[in-house]
């Protein structure tokens, strides 16, 4: 007798015949038996052709019964044992034909060995291949959108381009405020400190407005709208083409991305901007609340200051900034939505992939603006 | 907790907000009974399953299972009622981020002491009781709908539920493979012995698989007709079973 857990079995020999009996209960919370043992057993009898089962003593039996058998009938098959099933409850009976009625489809199985390098390295030549196609397609699609806006051809709902606009614009206020006025002050604190060793403390408006204007107001906002609408984008489209929403515009003759995507471009296109000039506002604000709590400036001080240092074409440069930004972040979002796949995993990696994608779209755009504005001289 | 019945409604009313769905639903649900609720579209029938499996409190009256009332008892042990209960949705509801075999082991690693080689094996056992012997490692998004579907009933029979709750099992599926998931209900059934609920209008599954039924009337809003599918069909008067029941337009 042999036992594991609380379920039991004893193999007694008959010449060519094996019986195993089953006694005890044989629940899978009590753990599963292993069939090595038995087996080992079985294959030392040479002469041993049939299997044979007796459950008379057999108590409450579920899954954990059926897992053991299961195992042990394809043992068996495997070893030339013809398995009589007879001796099982019925129902046990009913769910091991039910187990083995389909049998497993000859190349299903997936081997998960790891794959050579060569092999893994053209996989991701070929995914990267395909994205790129993919975004030059979707570029393309979305340049002849913009054409036929400017002709007065695409077409969407105006009340789409306004719900994307108050959702990029006007919705996106109290985030921004927070976040710039936080940066100007931090940006002024850090100065300040500095700057009081030399007894240059109003340079803290030059340093804050400058910084504000031509860098930070732009990149913060890029970077909060990236992380706030850039993703939304993503996951709306993605949702889209999961229930087939996407589909359904395309067998339409609708252009999603003159449907879907344009509202977005254009509602982030013009909010960006607008939320740029307001960011610089608030973080200039922000460096003046530091200089006249820490550093004795008044407020009309740091105002004469700000404006004779920063001159209007950093706050244009700024302003560019963040069109392009605009551009690139609901680009991002957007190709990233329509790119993804039909399950919910997928929505997540597309969200994920878009702000990813469009933080570093930004900050690789800044240094190429930079570098440009300082061969222009601006 | 032994009961007369395994599924016990009594004066159910169910609501979203001040909107009464359904009021004063009757109904006992024996011990291995395959038991079909069925209606019209909106009827209310899958607003009944997820009050039925516990993921919506009645507006009024009570759900008893196995005799102990789901709402008058603590968290702890409605939790414990509820995982010996297995439910197939509608699209199957597989988590798309793992893989079947993953799907599976959750359940597993959550409520048995099992070690990993004893789970990959009863995953096997179940997923071969559905026919998808082989598809351990492939994701949802893999494989077809009927296969998914099956995946989540794989899913739903991994503890070895006492009740299986179903939610429009046919819906989306061809004609044959719809046949052989009713044959695969019926097939579970007889050999775990485990009591099977149904939301359906499928006439074909209805007759087929249904031992006791229930129509939800939506302008009414309660139970109109009770009784095996078959015997409202030859012996109910009211017009809507009947249009119902016949496909009469």
């Amino acid at each position: 007798m042999q036992s594991t857990c609380g379920s039991k079995y004893q193999l007694q020999f008959n010449e060519q015949t094996a019986c195993l009996s089953f006694s005890g209960d044989w629940l899978f919370s009590a753990g599963i038996p292993d069939i090595e043992p038995l087996l080992g057993t079985l294959q030392q009898t040479a002469d041993c052709q049939n299997l044979q089962f007796d459950s008379d003593q057999l108590g409450e039996w579920d899954s954990g019964l059926m897992t053991f058998l299961v195992k042990l009938t394809d043992a068996c098959q495997q070893h030339q044992i013809a398995v009589e099933n007879s001796g099982l409850p019925s129902g046990a009976q009913k769910l091991l034909s039910l187990a083995n009625s389909v049998p497993e489809h000859k190349g299903v199985r997936r081997q998960l060995l790891g794959q050579p390098v060569l092999t893994r390295i053209g996989n991701v030549t070929i995914e990267m291949h395909r994205n790129w196609t993919d975004l030059l397609g979707f570029l393309g699609e979305t340049f002849y959108a913009v054409l036929n806006l400017f002709r007065g051809r695409a077409r969407f709902r105006t009340s789409d381009l306004l719900y994307q606009i108050e959702g990029a614009g006007p919705s996106a206020l109290a985030i921004i405020t927070l976040i710039s006025t936080l940066v100007g002050l931090i940006l002024a604190f850090v100065g300040a400190v500095q700057l009081r060793l030399f007894g240059a403390q109003i340079y803290i408006a030059d340093l804050v407005g400058l910084g504000m204007a031509r860098e930070m107001g732009a990149m913060m906002t890029a970077i909060i709208m990236a992380g706030r609408t850039g993703a939304a984008y993503a996951a709306q489209l993605g949702t889209m083409q999961v229930n087939e929403e996407i589909d359904a515009l395309k067998t339409m003759g609708i252009s999603p991305i003159e449907f879907l995507v344009l509202p977005r471009l254009l509602a982030l296109c013009l909010m960006m901007p607008l939320l740029c000039v307001y960011a610089d506002f608030m973080g200039i604000l922000g460096g003046a609340m530091v200089s006249s709590l820490m550093l004795d400036i008044s407020f009309f001080e740091y105002y004469q200051q700000v404006q004779s240092a920063v001159p209007l074409k950093h706050f244009l440069i700024g302003i560019i900034k963040a069109t392009i930004f605009g551009v690139l972040v609901a680009t991002a979002g957007c190709f990233r939505g329509m790119q993804c796949g039909r399950s919910a995993s997928a929505v997540g990696f597309a969200a994920t992939n878009a702000v990813v994608t469009s933080i570093v779209l930004i900050v690789v755009a800044d240094a190429i603006i930079t570098v440009i504005c300082q061969i222009l001289g601006f | 907790m032994s009961a007369d019945y395994h599924l016990n409604i009594q004066n159910l009313t169910m609501a979203y907000g001040e909107s009464i769905i359904q009021k004063d639903l009757n109904f006992t649900v024996q011990h291995g009974e395959i038991f079909i609720i069925m209606g019209g579209s909106g009827c209310g029938k899958s607003t009944l399953l997820r009050h039925l499996v516990g993921l919506m409190q009645p507006h009024k009256g009570q759900i008893l299972i196995n005799g102990t009332d789901l709402w008058q008892t603590s968290t702890e042990q409605r939790n414990q009622i509820i995982s010996r209960s297995g439910v197939l949705y509608q699209g199957g509801a597989l988590w798309s981020s793992m893989t079947l075999a993953e799907n599976l082991e959750v359940p597993l690693k959550e409520y048995t002491d099992l070690t990993a080689k004893q789970i990959i094996e009863v995953i096997n056992y179940k997923l071969s009781l559905v026919g998808l012997a082989g598809f351990e490692d492939y994701f949802p998004s893999e494989i077809s709908g009927g296969m998914q579907k099956r995946a989540g009933l794989a899913r739903a029979i991994v503890l070895d539920p006492d009740i299986l709750f179903f939610d429009e099992p046919s819906a989306g599926l061809d004609p044959i493979s719809s046949r052989l998931l009713d044959d695969l209900i019926l097939q579970l059934r007889d050999s775990l012995g485990a009591t099977i609920v149904i939301v359906t209008h499928e006439l074909a599954s209805i007759f087929s698989v249904g031992d006791k039924s229930i129509f939800l009337d939506p302008t009414r809003k309660t139970i109109i007709a009770r009784g095996a599918p078959q015997q409202l069909l030859d012996t109910c008067d009211d017009p809507h079973v009947r249009k119902f029941l016949t496909r009469d337009s």
